[in-house]
């Protein structure tokens, strides 16, 4: 990361902090305000938002290890969520999560080469009654199957 | 809001404001009456009565106090809370609004799981209307003194904090882990301020109340279960959906509701629920009988059983947050017993251990979570014993569990 990249990242820590307060309260309000814009939170910025906050890194740390939507490395442009608890699996999640791998070439890691995604495979999100569906960053798509899944994701 | 819904009090009619109107004009003591008489218990689950709750922190004496909307939502197999917040947001932040005055809180929060980070800037929208119309903010409805407002916190995508306390630790700027109660949250909840935490549902009976009044709610449901109760209806059925019905109907009468067929079980209550055989459809929605927060999952005769139980055995793994070891370690334990089974590898005394286990884990578990993540597995090997055991016949161990090699399942966990 250059270094105009790290002061942007340091003025936006500032204006989300002058925004929430610097209470522990705002903690993941930052966190995922943050995390909106850069797509993860890298070490040197808990770092910033540590000491801003007057927090221990390592908490820091330790909280965006917790939470399960909260990144410390680099990911896909757009997140695909696919569910994979019982109803959705009876309906078929599975099998899309494959075609969803085997498309974009997700062999170990979930994110794509190309950066365009990065699949996470979830437990319910309360989508159950059109399942199977599948999440793309804040857009739903309903009731859908392995084509249907691929054309929306190479439309992205 | 969506007109097609009918049902006997949520999805009923209702003209937005009319409640909060009416009860500027009640005392706090008469709105608590009204809600005590209406004997409404809390919908996420555990069904504790919300006057009490309420009372209790009405009664506490503070400054500052909080009412904290769970909509956290995390339940597999649940999504009623979200037909409420997309379809019916009126009644929900009205719900809260009169929550706040009746027990003296001037702030509200909701908590809104990360999954549906989605709805939030509607919900935003539909706050700020509020504050607009003068329902909202300071001196609402133009009742000196009577000041209120909502904001909304997202989760970060962990189940666990569906718990009440758990749900305090995050929205305090900690890993959402459970704390010990007492205190319970209505004395030191919020910042260590008495908070009221209520499910999305409850809320959204409030209003309804308020304009019929508390002796209304019992024309519909049971005795110690007046009202109506949402049930997320999912899996092997022609209508899948959320549906409002009255307490005490059957879990037969729901089946036919949603065109399901040739159904072998039923999970009530989510992955932590229970499952129910055919021999048992016969068994009630209500907190005397099969208490839920609405979660119903349908499973036709074509379904495995032992993949039913796998899969929330797996969930719970995933979402322990790892703080007491009955149920760090006890899910860990009761998932290999599955995939024990599964293998074909297992002896029947280890698996009656297993259910030892279980036990410990209901009385030992810090929060709900452990408490309750036996339930699936204790009633499908239970209810299912026939298919599971039937097509998992342990042929590796003799009938007292020794492995025909000589080593026994037990021994290598
Ligand atoms: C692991 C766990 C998850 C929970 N998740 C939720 C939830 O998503 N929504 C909810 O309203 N209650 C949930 N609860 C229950 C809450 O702790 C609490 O009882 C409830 O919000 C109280 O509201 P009520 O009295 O209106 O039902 C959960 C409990 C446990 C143990
Ligand atoms: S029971 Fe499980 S989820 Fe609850 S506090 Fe203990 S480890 Fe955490
Ligand atoms: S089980 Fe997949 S969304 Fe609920």
């Amino acid at each position: 990361m250059n270094e105009t990249e790290k002061n942007t990242r340091r003025e936006f820590i500032h204006v989300l902090i002058s925004r929430h307060g610097a209470e522990r309260t705002s903690l993941l309000p930052v966190l995922q305000e943050f995390q909106k814009k850069f797509g993860y939170i890298d070490g040197q910025s808990q770092q910033e938002i540590a000491f801003a906050m007057n927090i221990h890194p390592v908490e820091v740390n330790s909280i965006i290890s917790f939470y399960s939507f909260l990144y410390d490395s680099p990911r896909g442009r757009n997140t695909v969520r696919i569910c994979k608890n019982i109803v959705c699996d009876f309906h078929g999640s599975s099998e899309i999560a494959d075609a969803v791998r085997k498309e974009f070439k997700l062999n170990s890691g979930n994110t794509s080469a190309d950066g365009k995604i990065t699949l996470e495979i979830t437990n319910c999100f309360g989508l159950c009654d059109k399942s199977p569906s599948m999440i793309v960053n804040e857009n739903v798509y309903e009731k859908i199957d392995k084509d249907s899944a691929l054309k929306i994701l190479r439309g992205l | 809001m969506k007109k097609d819904r009918k049902g006997p009090v949520l999805f009923s009619e209702y003209k937005p404001g009319s409640a909060l109107l009416k009860a500027a004009g009640m005392s706090r003591e008469d709105i608590l009456f009204e809600i005590k008489d209406s004997g409404l218990k809390g919908r996420g689950g555990a069904g504790f009565p919300a006057s009490v709750k309420w009372m209790l922190t009405a009664s506490a004496d503070s400054d500052r106090k909080f009412i904290v909307c769970n909509a956290d939502e995390g339940e597999p197999g649940t999504f009623k809370d979200r037909v409420l917040l997309t379809e019916y947001p009126e009644l929900v932040i009205e719900g809260m609004i009169i929550a706040g005055y009746t027990i003296g809180a001037k702030e509200g929060i909701i908590y809104l799981r990360a999954e549906y980070s989605y709805i939030k800037e509607f919900l935003e929208n539909k706050i700020e209307e509020y504050r607009k119309n003068n329902l909202l903010g300071k001196n609402i409805a133009s009742k000196e003194g009577v000041e209120f407002d909502i904001k909304i916190r997202l989760g970060s995508g962990a189940y666990v904090c569906g718990e009440e306390t758990a749900l305090i630790e995050s929205l305090e700027g900690y890993r959402g882990e459970p704390r010990n109660k007492p205190p319970f949250p209505v004395n030191t909840g919020y910042l260590g301020c008495p908070t009221v935490v209520n499910n999305v549902e409850t809320l959204a009976a409030v209003p309804h109340i308020i304009n019929n009044g508390g002796e209304w709610l019992h024309k519909f449901g049971t005795d110690k279960s007046t009202g109506s109760k949402l049930f997320s209806v999912s899996g092997d059925c022609r209508y899948p959906g959320v549906y409002e019905l009255p307490f005490g109907i059957s879990i037969k009468d729901l089946l036919e509701i949603s065109g399901a067929e040739n159904t072998k079980a039923v999970q009530i209550g989510g992955a932590s629920g229970l499952c129910f055989p055919e021999s048992e459809f016969g068994r009630k929605l209500s907190f005397e009988d099969i208490s839920t927060g609405g979660s119903v999952m349908i499973f036709d005769k074509s379904r495995d059983m032992l993949k039913v139980l796998k899969n929330f055995m797996e969930f719970f793994v995933e979402e322990s947050c790892g703080q007491c070891t009955p149920c760090r370690i006890g899910n860990v334990r009761l998932l290999e017993g599955v995939k024990m089974i599964e293998k074909n590898e297992y002896t029947p005394e280890y698996i009656e251990k297993l259910k030892e286990l279980c036990g410990t884990m209901k009385i030992a578990s810090k929060c709900g979570l452990g408490q309750s993540s036996p339930n699936p597995f204790l009633s499908i090997l239970e209810n299912f014993k026939d298919e599971i055991f039937g097509k998992h016949l342990n042929l590796n161990y003799d009938e007292k569990g020794i492995k025909k090699s000589g080593i026994t399942a037990a021994a290598h966990c």
